[in-house]
């Protein structure tokens, strides 16, 4: 490469980064600062670094509830969208039966829109269930949105699967739910992974729908519980920063774990079309 | 009810297909755990999506033709006023507005911007990977916290905006209290946590440009620019449009991290639909109101998806 290139290269790609990383670094070191080094040094290290807000909140129970809570909900949000959903996709990718085609274009109709545009119905549906602030109020109907995409992503992954192998298996008289369990799904943990982050960190972050279905703050998940931290301490901003940092430790925690498939997840809707 | 009769894909095409009566049929199906799999596998799907996504929707038109606080049963039939009410409201049209405005800044700053730095780390060297790491977090981190970091760097007696102005001996503006700035710095956030996102999109573009395509124009003598401009950019067209198409469909859900920055404030200058939505309908517990609004914003959705397929099946009739 040309060094002119490399020089200009460099100037963007550096001021770019600067301005994806020093809001997080200000967020970052601000939970330790006290009010008055806030006020006047908002970009430099702390003239001294106080750790009072981050032991402060890591001491306090409410705290860990509510990771807890939005753990608890995530992981159960995982687990039935990858399970429900790769069982419809199976079923639609390897049968024939009639109504296929119409069963298979009515789970994709929730591809059309987001759900804000049913939140009022599914909050009564939540309430007439008796589910407002449990985290199956949560659970299900984030599953029940996640399904539309599982299924299109899983279905076309598991059809494109080599046919050689059911005809094989179906030779030697292994059943349809057997294949599932001893083909389809091993061969499938790339397109698993990407479904499962998918669900993951939309769950993890979801916001609308446990603001609107979850009441008791013994249950919130963190997202409720950050802003409401806000609203309880508004400008004592080192708090509210040490807050902040410690929520993120878990997002860029999994996302310098597991890179490659987070970023995969998540712009998987590329991939598709 | 799905058809019993039940013919097995993968097997259909060696095995000669056995044409016994429907019961023969049917206990071939039940061996071969086709039809356990169809009874079993299916339901959970279909009672789940009917029950959470589809009837909401159905139930949102219905209640959106009542006066309806929640409680009971609807009964107060009120026509189109709930519709009237949210066309007529001066906020719900600048909240639109203003869902028109991040679309407009997407297409103009943030998928440009995307694509230019894409495009100098599409490459597989270290230093490309390490940057590319680095764009993507903001957009993993939930709303609500960007919401808030962007808070506090915006407040005019701490964060970064009031540094600056102090630098220069003036004391800060409080951006998120004017109208109009507030709408202005939400867009800047926006930009902030959403252009990792359309970058990751256009490297993945970039790199399904043939290499030998770009490698003959080179040894042609062709400059770089001109690679980028008459190769590269042209084979990438059909990935700017989806990315366009997310950011439209991202700006019409844009929601938490309104809440977070500015709360839709002030003066309700800075809400989006949905926040509209969500301030006006949910909060005060007005069913048939807010469910006008959330028909009114799926009408829109699926309108937007229409379109969009119409231009992508032009653009791939036309690619090939």
């Amino acid at each position: 490469m040309k060094p002119v290139f490399t020089y200009y290269r460099w100037l963007v790609l550096l001021l770019v980064a600067s301005f994806c990383l020093v809001p997080l670094w200000a967020t970052v070191v601000g939970g330790f600062k006290s009010t008055g080094d806030l006020r006047t040094n908002a970009l430099g290290l702390p003239r001294q670094w106080l750790v009072d807000n981050y032991i402060s909140i890591v001491s306090t129970p409410r705290f860990w509830q509510m990771l807890w809570n939005s753990g608890v909900i995530a992981g159960f949000t995982v687990v039935l969208t990858l399970l429900v959903s790769s069982l419809a996709a199976y079923t639609l990718a390897h049968l024939r039966f009639a109504g296929r085609k119409w069963i298979a274009s009515y789970l994709t109709l929730g591809l059309t829109f987001p759900f804000a545009t049913a939140v009022l119905p599914v909050f009564i549906r939540v309430r007439d269930l008796g589910l407002l602030d449990t985290y199956w109020g949560v659970i299900l109907p984030q599953v029940a949105f996640n399904l539309s995409f599982s299924i299109v992503l899983l279905r076309s992954f598991f059809a494109e699967l080599p046919k050689e192998l059911f005809e094989a298996a179906i030779m030697d008289g292994c059943s349809y739910p057997r294949i599932f369990l001893r083909i389809t799904l091993p061969l499938s943990r790339p397109i698993l992974a990407t479904v499962g982050v998918l669900a993951l960190v939309g769950s993890w972050n979801n916001f609308l729908l446990p603001l609107v279905t979850i009441n008791d703050d013994a249950v919130y998940p963190w997202p409720l519980g950050i802003m409401q931290f806000q609203g309880q301490y508004s400008t004592d901003w080192g708090k509210v920063l040490a807050f902040v940092t410690l929520t993120m430790i878990p997002a860029i925690t999994l996302y310098l774990m597991a890179q490659k498939q987070v970023i995969a997840g998540l712009t998987s809707g590329a991939v598709k079309g | 009810m799905p058809n019993p009769t039940l013919i097995e894909e993968a097997s259909a095409k060696k095995l000669p297909q056995p044409r016994g009566s429907l019961s023969s049929g049917l206990r071939a199906s039940y061996r071969s755990g086709s039809l356990t799999t169809l009874l079993l596998f299916l339901p959970p799907a279909l009672v789940l999506f009917t029950l959470f996504v589809i009837l909401p929707v159905g139930e949102a038109s219905y209640f959106s033709f009542f006066n309806w606080n929640g409680y009971g049963h609807p009964n107060k039939w009120v026509d189109f006023e709930n519709y009237l009410r949210v066309f007529g409201d001066p906020i719900f049209k600048q909240s639109l507005g203003n869902n028109g405005l991040v679309i407009l800044v997407s297409a103009c700053i943030q998928v440009p911007l995307a694509l230019w730095v894409a495009l100098l780390i599409a490459d597989r060297s270290r230093s490309s990977i390490v940057f590319r790491a680095i764009f993507f977090i903001p957009y993993i981190l939930a709303d609500v916290v960007a919401g808030l970091i962007w808070r506090y760097l915006y407040d005019g007696d701490y964060g970064i905006v009031g540094t600056i102005y102090r630098w220069f001996g003036q004391d800060a503006p409080d951006v998120l209290a004017e109208t109009g700035w507030a709408t202005a710095a939400l867009l800047l956030v926006v930009v902030w946590k959403y252009f990792g996102f359309h970058m990751a999109l256009f490297i993945a573009g970039r790199q399904n440009v043939p290499y030998d395509v770009i490698e003959s124009a080179r040894i042609d003598g062709a400059s770089r620019w001109n690679i980028t401009r008459f190769i590269v950019l042209p084979l990438m067209r059909p990935v700017v449009v989806l990315s366009l198409f997310f950011s439209l469909l991202g700006s019409l859900q844009l929601f938490d991290l309104i809440i977070a920055l500015t709360g839709g404030g002030p003066l309700n200058s800075s809400h989006s639909a949905v926040s509209y939505l969500y301030t006006f309908g949910i909060r005060r517990m007005r069913v048939g109101f807010g469910s006008a609004v959330g028909v009114v914003l799926f009408i829109i959705c699926v309108l937007v998806m229409l379109f969009y397929k119409r231009i992508f099946m032009r653009e791939s009739a036309s690619s090939k």
